[in-house]
């Protein structure tokens, strides 16, 4: 990525980070959200991160890649069990790292 | 002096249980901007400016899978949005601050700093010094997070390509995932979302993944109903 395509991507996020965060601290202290739409931002978290997750797991170079030769998705696989089992993201995260270095060298993926 | 406000330092001190967390996270969003191809230095003003490490990541990832500005705009605004929340419901106690304090406050709020300061003002409605507990807490958590997203960057430069560095995070992402499906409803909004970015992975622009959480969010509101 070059010097000014970075400065404007981190310009960009600026403004999509700090614009939500001063809302209403500094701009808006009288104004109150619809209960609907409180409800609803409770599911932005997971419905994002799945998004961004899944794509990464299951295609590879463009094509639907499901099975034991697809490295990233047998580590993905591994990362969530162990997060349902500890529930700790550092614990989680180094088994997904580990998972694909051990699919790549023993299941020739 | 505010640094010297009681209140100050015990939102400070309530923040000690979580550091080690807050400090591992950035120690990874560090590591992982240099493994997405940012220089260090661009890295480490990205931090300190934007302040949001799952953004952060998020519009590194998506400018590597060959995403236009336009929905890494998007998708930061979707993925901020919590701040909103944070920021409605903390600002009634925010209001005593001065004008300037007050742009600090907000540059400041994140998810540990709102979270402990709303558990005190829960516990103890009617005590002063909720402001200054606030930006004890938030302090001890930009500390915390800035120091180590350094120390990531700096690490993370330094090591080998071959260890695939990159994949770090969509790992972060599959542990925050996990970590954010609390009930039926939220594992709802997460299949919706994951099938929907399946499907959708062709739009052009790389809107799958905003069509993908507005699936997700539909499908959450709609299995709340449901199983209440």
């Amino acid at each position: 990525m070059d010097t000014l395509t970075a400065l404007l991507l981190i310009t960009l996020l600026a403004a999509t980070s700090f614009v939500p965060r001063a809302s209403f601290i500094l701009w808006l202290h009288r104004v109150k959200l619809p209960e609907f739409v409180q409800r609803a931002l409770r599911f932005v978290p997971a419905a994002v991160f799945t998004a961004l997750v899944v794509p990464q797991l299951v295609f590879s170079d463009g094509a639907l890649d499901i099975g034991l030769h697809n490295a990233k998705l047998v580590a993905g696989c591994a990362a969530i069990s162990f997060a349902v089992v500890t529930r700790n993201p550092l614990v989680t995260i180094i088994a997904g790292m580990a998972a694909l270095h051990l699919a790549r060298n023993f299941l020739g993926s | 002096m505010i640094l010297r406000s009681p209140h100050f330092i015990a939102g400070l001190r309530a923040c000690l249980p979580v550091l080690p967390g807050v400090a591992a996270f950035g120690a990874i969003s560090g590591v992982a901007m240099v493994g997405a191809g940012l220089s260090p230095w661009l890295a480490a003003v990205m931090s300190v400016v934007v302040y949001a490490g799952t953004a952060q990541l998020a519009a590194l990832q998506l400018i590597g899978a060959g995403a236009p500005l336009g929905v890494i705009f998007l998708a930061g605004m979707i993925l901020n949005l919590r701040f909103m929340l944070y920021s409605l419901s903390i600002s009634p106690h925010l209001q005593g601050l001065r004008p300037r304090a007050r742009w600090l406050a907000s540059y400041f709020l994140s998810d540990n700093g709102y979270a402990h300061t709303i558990a005190r003002i829960a516990s103890q409605p009617t005590a002063s010094g909720h402001a200054e507990y606030y930006l004890g807490a938030c302090t001890a958590i930009w500390v915390t997070w800035e120091s180590a997203t350094v120390a990531g960057i700096v690490v993370g430069a330094g090591i080998p390509a071959s260890w695939s560095l990159e994949f770090v995070v969509v790992l972060t992402f599959t542990a925050l995932a996990m970590a954010s499906i609390r009930d039926r409803a939220a594992a709802a909004a997460a299949i919706a979302a994951g099938i929907t970015a399946i499907a959708a992975i062709d739009l052009p622009f790389r809107l799958g993944l905003i069509a993908a959480a507005i699936a997700g969010i539909v499908a959450g509101v709609i299995a709340e109903r449901w199983t209440r």
